[in-house]
């Protein structure tokens, strides 16, 4: 059973394009100074053109966090118990990921860092606790 | 001022639960007729339709198929697209309609039949964020739930009270799909569906329909409609953000919804007698109660766990039994249950009722509508 590809496209293939290189990228307006993940054309925030890609530092927190203990798509069924996360980046962007720990040692506002994992064959930005091996 | 100058005239349903063999457009023309009946005008006489989209499956053109069946023209129609609260909006949208001119009498109105059609939209990948198992209606609400726990302390009993209570209230409803009581060890027995939801907060899934009949107070005393009940106050609010992206998970625009129709009605808290909380989920009602301020942030669980929401208590909630227990369906049936709270004709009644107050929510608490109605 294969997992569900994200869909590269014009205007997010930037972002995949940098894990692929090792670096989680989020944008940044030139015009506002506003970043944000995921990928849009315009800033939401003064609704301009022209947003830059920009490396993230790969640390932040846990927003919060939930455990699947059903599989809505097949490929997630021998995965199960599994988590799915909220974290918030230093910079700011936040993004749905999965937590590398136990799921009864995840807390909101755990300080976690990326780790890049590769699944069916793309590298998918997911977070272990700050100063686990 | 728009307070009291419309009511709604008639309310009608079809049955709740598995209905196979009916399309969204046939529960819709059954409950419009019902509720035609019920307000005791003739169909004639409705010039606008305001119809929700159905959930589960999306039509182009929704509203026109409608009024195709209906056998109406209208002078104005509208599908609406806002989740659970578009059928609050709708009602909104109508008045404003009837105050500008631009109609007389609204049919209000929604169905959906993903009970013995398709569920998949509940159960549907979140975008590319479904490489990371981002799947369902449910586990939005789920991070809600958590991020409450972890910035309240919210108990799980809170949200076990909650199942409890619209449990109770559904038992007493012979029109309940979900009529079995539930106890608070019960409900902290059923497995985690996605943690830490467990089965029982999270809201059935229903075939109906439901509509209402919004016109002028004016009108509805002209033509003699016999049970009109006045609309007070009305707000809306959209948070807009999806969860993942939502600078706080805690509060909605909720507190914005309430705020203009406790304005609108002038009237606070305090002076709600029953009310009817969207209750998708149990975090829903726990959030609604503090950002509408019957009580302050991260107090509900007391709240709630004092048995103050149950009949009997002074704030009964969800009398009818609400989405966990009456029907799933997105939110009309809560103002039925509101009109009957006023008319003094409800299974559960609560005694006294001055001013009952009505919250619907869409999306994952994207969507906000509120409604107090009264004499
Ligand atoms: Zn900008």
């Amino acid at each position: 059973m294969t997992l569900p590809t994200p869909e590269v496209t014009p205007l997010n293939e930037a972002y995949w394009a940098g894990l692929a290189a090792g670096e989680l990228r989020f944008q940044h307006c030139p015009h506002c100074g506003h970043r944000w993940l995921p990928a849009r054309r315009e800033c939401p925030a003064c609704l301009r053109e022209g947003a830059a890609w920009e490396k993230a530092a790969g640390t932040g927190q846990v927003i919060s966090w939930v455990v699947y203990h059903t599989a809505y798509h097949d490929a997630f069924r021998d995965r199960l118990p599994y988590n799915v996360a909220i974290v918030e980046l230093d910079e700011g962007p936040r993004l749905i990921t999965n937590i590398l720990a136990p799921h009864e040692s995840i807390a909101a506002g755990m300080r976690v860092r990326l780790e890049l994992q590769s699944d069916f064959g793309v590298n998918l930005p997911r977070f272990a606790p700050v100063g686990a091996a | 001022m728009m307070r009291g100058k419309f009511v709604i005239a008639g309310v009608g349903h079809t049955a709740f639960g598995t209905l196979p063999g009916r399309s969204t457009v046939s529960l819709n023309v059954e409950a419009c007729r019902r509720a035609l009946e019920d307000a005791g005008i003739e169909k004639r006489a409705v010039d606008g339709v305001f119809v929700k989209t159905p959930t589960s499956a999306r039509e182009i053109l929704y509203g026109q198929t409608l009024s195709e069946a209906l056998g109406l023209q209208p002078r104005i129609g509208i599908a609406l697209d806002q989740g659970g609260a578009a059928n609050m909006s709708g009602i909104a949208f109508a008045c404003l309609a009837i105050e500008a001119g631009m109609c007389e009498v609204a049919l209000v109105c929604y169905a959906d039949n993903p009970r013995s059609g398709s569920r998949a939209t509940y159960a549907r990948p979140r975008g590319d964020d479904a490489a990371f198992g981002w799947f369902s209606t449910a586990a939005g609400y789920a991070m809600i739930h958590r991020r409450h726990v972890a910035e309240h302390g919210t108990p799980e009993a809170a949200f076990g009270a909650v199942a409890v209570a619209a449990r109770r209230h559904g038992a007493a409803n012979p029109n309940a799909q979900l009529r079995k009581p539930l106890t608070l060890d019960g409900y902290l027995a059923a497995a985690p569906l996605v943690a830490p939801l467990r089965r029982d907060d999270c809201a059935l899934i229903s075939d109906g329909a439901a509509a209402l009949v919004v016109m002028s107070a004016r009108r509805a005393r002209e033509i003699g409609v016999k049970a009109a009940v006045p609309i007070l106050g009305m707000g809306q609010a959209h948070t807009s953000w999806e969860v993942t992206q939502r600078p706080c998970l805690t509060s909605t625009r909720a507190k914005d919804a309430a705020r203009d129709a406790f304005a609108m009605a002038g009237l606070g808290p305090a002076d709600i007698q029953v009310a009817q909380i969207y209750d998708c989920f149990t975090i829903t009602v726990l959030m609604t109660l503090e950002d509408y301020g019957f009580c302050p942030p991260g107090q509900a669980e007391g709240f709630v766990r004092e048995g103050r929401i149950v009949h009997g208590g002074d704030l009964p909630l969800n009398t009818a039994g609400g989405l966990l227990s009456e029907t799933g369906m997105p939110g009309l049936q809560l103002v039925i249950e509101a009109v009957r709270q006023v008319r003094g004709t409800a299974t559960l009644q609560v005694p006294g009722v001055r001013h009952a107050l009505v919250s619907n929510q869409g999306g994952t608490m994207h969507t906000h509508a509120t409604l107090i109605l009264g004499g």
